[in-house]
């Protein structure tokens, strides 16, 4: 995540997206660091689906086990999240323009479609017919669900600091602006994850 | 040629193994002498080449001259990828082969309850009036199995039954003993008691952490784990006592959890079996009295 | 220079951080003391192992259970595995050699992200502490260092979960540093360098960061859910609650098989460094090497239910993972033919540096072997869990890994302190270490194949004389790192001069001096195209007719 990376303010200003290697240089890296990262994060959500994957090809539901799942609001949920993907983009084409307003006013909406999101999440938890320990299911809609809700959450607070940030002149610029893009590809990253997962666990 | 006769001298007169008291015993030792002369000509020949380099291309006292300037050659490196890539496809094929007769190939259990749980759709819907049909789905994980049909999930050997004629006979394992129970007599046993010649099918499941079943006479071994009842098929061959080792840490007495089964010779299996079976040991106990 | 520092920082860096020894104690930022500190902090938690598994092979003296408890027993075990994989040979094969020689090999002033590099570094203190406070305040975890439920879900949960909790750390700490190995190498590379001239290390290290980064975020998942198991009663991988044991097993291995390779690759590239320059001939077929290391990660990646052949795995499984496993050896194979080329027709010195190298061939072709066989569903189903196993993968990662950290010891010790060791305290170390190996793991083999399983502190009588032997074997281990330490304490303070590179290497950490600037060198990076650019043209020097057709029919 961003904060693992150097600080993003303190940056010649050179050194930017375009400044590749120069002889004594150091061209900034950290989007590439954070790729890899991404990757790495990727892989522990592998390992859950694998685990689910292979549970549901031979762990029967014990009798008597509840596990239901309803799909209006998962639904529901899966636009909202897709759709703050848009509006993410939206916010970072508003700034390649230099329209700052604008772009704060979407990035305020992207994070509000990511809390929407945990509220809808949470919603759903609190009228689920099982709960966490009740059975082998449960537990593992709980996991993955509640492993994927915490990036989100971590994304939408970081949506909320590049906001935050964006309201000093300057911080961003159509050529730099780490944050917003590092926040940006984050919170793609989470999406597809999603789409995974409502995939695997709601529709197959 | 030389490295050639010296590995197959080795692996005929070197004896690592213990004695071979079980019909699949032969056809490990059978692999064991293939590897073990493919190993040790391997080994000789690198660590013959590595020697002679060593002392051959040492460099003398006081030359700082370099060696010759070869990058690489395609040919030998083709080559040396070449010859592993036979060797190994040769011992895995030849170790297939030694699986198979030992009866490892045989799929375990019935080819429905792979994919049972996938094509089984639980029925059971929730409170659907509140929603729009269709939008409340009983997630489709494999339902609890219905009938009593118990799943083998792995083993050598087969599903139950599939042997007939194989000396049926339930292990339980836990912590920290091995309990043998014959159907045939019905009565628990501490120790397993087996014909010479004869099929024994171990049925096999765990109460409470992994154990492992493992006979090194036998050169078997299979892991016991809890909720997967296993199935293990062997024939013993050799008549003796062996040790029944248990091979999977399973907490702190695990090196002390370890039994004998003993292999008899017919009649000798028969009279055991008589002997123990209630109604006997029940009759044998009053003689005892009547004698003593 | 860091251009990821502030500017202001940059113009002034050194004043920043402490000088002196004082700065391997702090948070340093330039990534030779971060190298020096894994070092250091490695070979403490190697000795700490080491305590660890003299008080195994005490314990096995006997047949009874009468030096340690049998839980205390297993709390070492698992200890040892622990802290032997975890915190020595994981983090100074990648952490130690990587941070210290990689900026050097792409011609960089530092790594790519040096804070987070030194955020992975002190990662690692807090988390070996806590291992092993674990043992002294409420029991270590007694499962293994594999930690299979349901037994680790039975032991008692307070030393599993902090078992879990460092653990995680260090992965944490293993994930930081290879995306920072991996951005080095593949962004940070001087102009003009290009990826098929860098030295071999960093090919190596390359591809382990590619496995540590796909595979190390599994196991933490995994433990995630294990530690669920324990603290929160659900039931993933306890079938009393409907769970699945072997899933366990697969995500574990999953990653744990590729972390032998990670205990590995780097090693194939210090090897592949310090031979060329003590055999004065150029590294033998670059190329194949490249790609037998991607092949070797690629095949590691889907090997790792050899594991498991008796876990009541389905027969197709079986037969595939044999299959995939016994292919690795043909990558590997083609390394360690192109190490014997390299020494054939070389000048070699038998320095310690190229005693531990040899050696490592020696043990780890014999390791291999073994390796192979296990890999044979019908071998493995004998020796699995047994002494065979653990001699197996002591040749390898004892044998093979810690014979090469001493031989990089020997051949870096120069560049890190500008000073020599002693050669003939290198060479007592050498034999001391080698016979005591040989004497300790050899037997074991034997052991296994005859009905010895491992993880016991009791075991049949008939056993006792082997396993006394091995006891032997271990105490001469023990006794052999008197003269390391001894050596490399002394030398510090009163070893001859090194000058700035002693051994004529080609490499960029040697034109540099010794120790080396903070920014690694006083003027620019020069530009290595040729690192391994040993040796007189071929026809100067009379091989007596060693072609190629005499190498190989004497080889096989
Ligand atoms: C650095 C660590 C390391 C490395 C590199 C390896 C390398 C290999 N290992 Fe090992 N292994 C371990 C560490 C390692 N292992 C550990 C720690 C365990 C136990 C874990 C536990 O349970 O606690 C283990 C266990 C283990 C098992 C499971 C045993 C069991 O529990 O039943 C198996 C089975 O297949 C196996 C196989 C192999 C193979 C085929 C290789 C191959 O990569 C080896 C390839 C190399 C060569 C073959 C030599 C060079 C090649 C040639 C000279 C070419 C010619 C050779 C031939 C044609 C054969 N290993
Ligand atoms: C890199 C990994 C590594 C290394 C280097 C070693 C090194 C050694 N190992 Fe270990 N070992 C493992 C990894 C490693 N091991 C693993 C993963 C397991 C499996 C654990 C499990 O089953 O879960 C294992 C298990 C294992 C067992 C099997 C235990 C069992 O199954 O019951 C044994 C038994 O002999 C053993 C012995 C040794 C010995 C004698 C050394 C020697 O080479 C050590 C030599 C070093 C020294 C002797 C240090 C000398 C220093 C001192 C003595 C200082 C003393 C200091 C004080 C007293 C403060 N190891
Ligand atoms: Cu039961 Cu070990
Ligand atoms: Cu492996």
């Amino acid at each position: 995540m961003t904060t693992l990376s150097p600080s993003t303010d303190s940056l010649p200003a050179v050194a930017g997206d375009a400044a590749p290697v120069l002889e004594e240089g150091h061209g900034d890296y950290r989007m590439f660091g954070l790729a890899t990262f991404l990757l790495a994060d990727g892989m522990t959500f592998a390992g859950f689906f694998a685990a689910y994957l292979t549970f549901r090809a031979v762990n029967p539901l014990p009798a008597g086990a509840i596990y239901e799942l309803e799909l209006i609001l998962p639904t529901i949920n899966t636009a909202l999240l897709v759709l703050s993907s848009f509006t993410f983009h939206r916010a970072a084409s508003e700034l390649k323009q230099e329209r700052m307003g604008r772009c704060r006013w979407w990035l305020l909406v992207t994070a509000s479609l990511g809390f929407a999101f945990l509220g809808g999440q949470m919603v759903e938890y609190f009228s689920l017919p099982f709960g966490l320990t009740d059975n082998l299911y449960a537990s593992t809609f709980y996991a993955l669900t509640g492993f994927h809700g915490l990036h989100v959450c971590l994304g939408a607070l970081m949506i909320m600091i590049v906001w935050w940030q964006a309201r000093q002149p300057g911080r961003f610029t159509p050529s730099e602006h780490f944050g917003l893009a590092a926040a940006e590809l984050y919170w793609h990253f989470v999406d597809v994850i999603w789409l995974i997962l409502f995939g695997i666990l709601y529709l197959l | 040629m030389l490295l050639v006769l010296v590995g197959l001298w080795v692996g005929q007169n070197v004896n690592m193994l213990p004695v071979a008291a079980s019909s699949n015993a032969p056809l490990y030792d059978q692999l064991f002498t293939v590897l073990f002369v493919i190993g040790t000509i391997l080994f000789l020949g690198i660590l013959g080449l590595l020697l002679y380099s060593l002392i051959r291309f040492r460099r003398k006292e006081g030359d700082l001259g370099d060696g010759v300037a070869v990058e690489g050659n395609l040919q030998l490196e083709i080559f040396w990828t070449a010859v592993p890539a036979v060797v190994v496809l040769f011992v895995g094929i030849y170790s297939y082969d030694i699986y198979d007769r030992m009866g490892g190939m045989i799929p375990l259990s019935d080819p429905h309850a792979m994919h049972g749980g996938m094509a089984m759709e639980s029925a059971a819907t929730g409170p659907s009036d509140s929603m729009p049909p269709g939008m409340v789905m009983a997630a489709n994980v494999p339902s609890a199995v219905e009938g009593a049909e118990v799943r083998t999930w792995g083993g050598i050997g087969g599903s139950p039954g599939s042997s007939s004629g194989a000396l049926p006979v339930d292990v339980t394992a836990l912590q920290f003993a091995f309990l043998f129970h014959y159907p045939e007599g019905d009565f628990i046993s501490g120790e397993l008691h087996v014909k010479a010649g004869q099929q024994v099918e171990l049925r096999m499941e765990a109460r409470d952490v992994i154990h492992a079943f493992w006979v090194p006479e036998f050169r078997l071994k299979q892991d016991v784990i809890p909720g997967q009842p296993t199935i293990l098929t062997f024939t013993p061959t050799r008549a003796g006592s062996y040790p029944i080792v248990c091979a999977e840490l399973c907490g702190p007495y695990h090196g002390g959890m370890r039994s004998t089964v003993v292999v008899h010779e017919p009649d000798a299996f028969d009279a055991w079996l008589d002997q123990n079976r209630p109604a006997t040991v029940a009759s044998a106990a009053s003689g005892l009295s009547a004698t003593g | 220079m860091t251009l990821a520092l502030p500017p202001t920082a940059s113009s002034a860096p050194p004043s920043l951080q402490p000088e002196g020894w004082l700065r391997y104690l702090s948070f340093s930022l330039d990534h030779k003391v971060i190298g020096l500190q894994y070092l250091v902090t490695g070979f403490i938690f190697y000795f700490i192992g080491g305590a660890l598994a003299g008080m195994i092979r005490i314990e096995l003296v006997s047949p009874m259970s009468d030096f340690l408890q049998r839980d205390t027993y297993n709390e070492v075990l698992t200890l040892h595995g622990t802290v032997m994989i975890f915190l020595w040979i994981v983090p100074v094969v990648n952490g130690a050699f990587g941070n210290y020689l990689i900026p050097f090999y792409v011609g960089a002033r530092d790594m790519a992200f040096p804070r987070l590099n030194a955020v992975a570094f002190w990662l690692i203190p807090p988390a070996g502490i806590l291992l092993i406070a674990s043992y002294f305040i409420a029991g270590a975890s007694q499962s293994g260092w594999t930690a299979y439920p349901p037994l680790s879900l039975t032991t008692p949960a307070a030393g599993q979960v902090v078992w879990i909790l460092s653990v995680l750390l260090l992965g944490g700490s293993s994930i930081f540093g290879g995306i920072n190995f991996i951005a080095t190498v593949l962004k940070m590379r001087r102009p003009g360098l290009k990826m098929m001239q860098l030295p071999m290390y960093c090919w190596a290290m390359l591809g382990t960061s590619f496995l540590v980064v796909l595979a190390t975020p599994v196991l933490a998942g995994t433990l995630v859910l294990l530690s669920f198991d324990i603290l929160a009663h659900t039931g993933f991988f306890n079938p009393a609650l409907g769970g699945n044991a072997v899933v366990y097993q697969h995500l574990f291995w999953f990653y744990s098989h590729p972390a032998v390779y990670i205990m590995v690759l780097p090693a194939f590239g210090l090897v592949s460094e310090i031979l060329p320059v003590h055999a004065r001939k150029p590294l033998f077929g670059y190329t194949t090497m490249v790609y037998s290391i991607l092949g070797i990660v690629f095949l590691g990646l889907i090997v790792w239910a050899h594991h498991m052949f008796t876990s009541a795995t389905p027969p197709w499984m079986r037969l595939f993972f044999t299959i995939a496993t016994a292919f690795i050896a043909v990558p590997t194979g083609i390394k360690f033919f192109n190490w014997l080329a390299t020494l054939w027709g070389g000048k070699i010195a038998l320095n310690s540096a190229m005693l531990f190298s040899c050696a490592f061939i020696v043990h780890f072709v014999f390791g291999g072997i073994t390796g192979v066989a296990l890999a044979q569903v019908p071998f493995d189903i004998h020796v699995h869990d047994t002494y065979f196993v653990v001699a197996h993968f002591h040749y390898i990662v004892y044998g093979g890994t810690v014979f090469v950290v001493f031989a990089s010891l020997y051949h870096w010790y120069p560049k890190f302190t500008g000073r020599m060791l002693n050669e003939d305290m290198g060479r007592l170390h050498f034999t001391l270490t080698f016979i005591g190996f040989n004497l300790c793991f050899a037997p074991q083999h034997w052991l296994g194949l005859n009905g010895m399983p491992r993880r016991v502190a009791e075991y049949d009588p008939q056993f006792t004389l082997v396993n006394q032997i091995s006891s032997v074997g271990a105490l001469l281990m023990a006794i052999s790192t008197l003269p390391l330490l001894i050596n490399v304490i002394w030398s510090a303070f009163r070893g001859p001069m090194a000058g700035d590179n002693p051994w004529n290497a080609l490499t960029p950490e040697w034109l540099t001096s010794s120790p080396p600037p903070v920014e690694n060198w006083k003027g620019p990076a020069p530009l290595v195209t040729h690192p391994y650019g040993y040796g007189v043209p071929e026809g100067q020097i009379d091989l007596k007719g060693a072609s190629g057709k005499e190498l190989w029919t004497s080889g096989s």
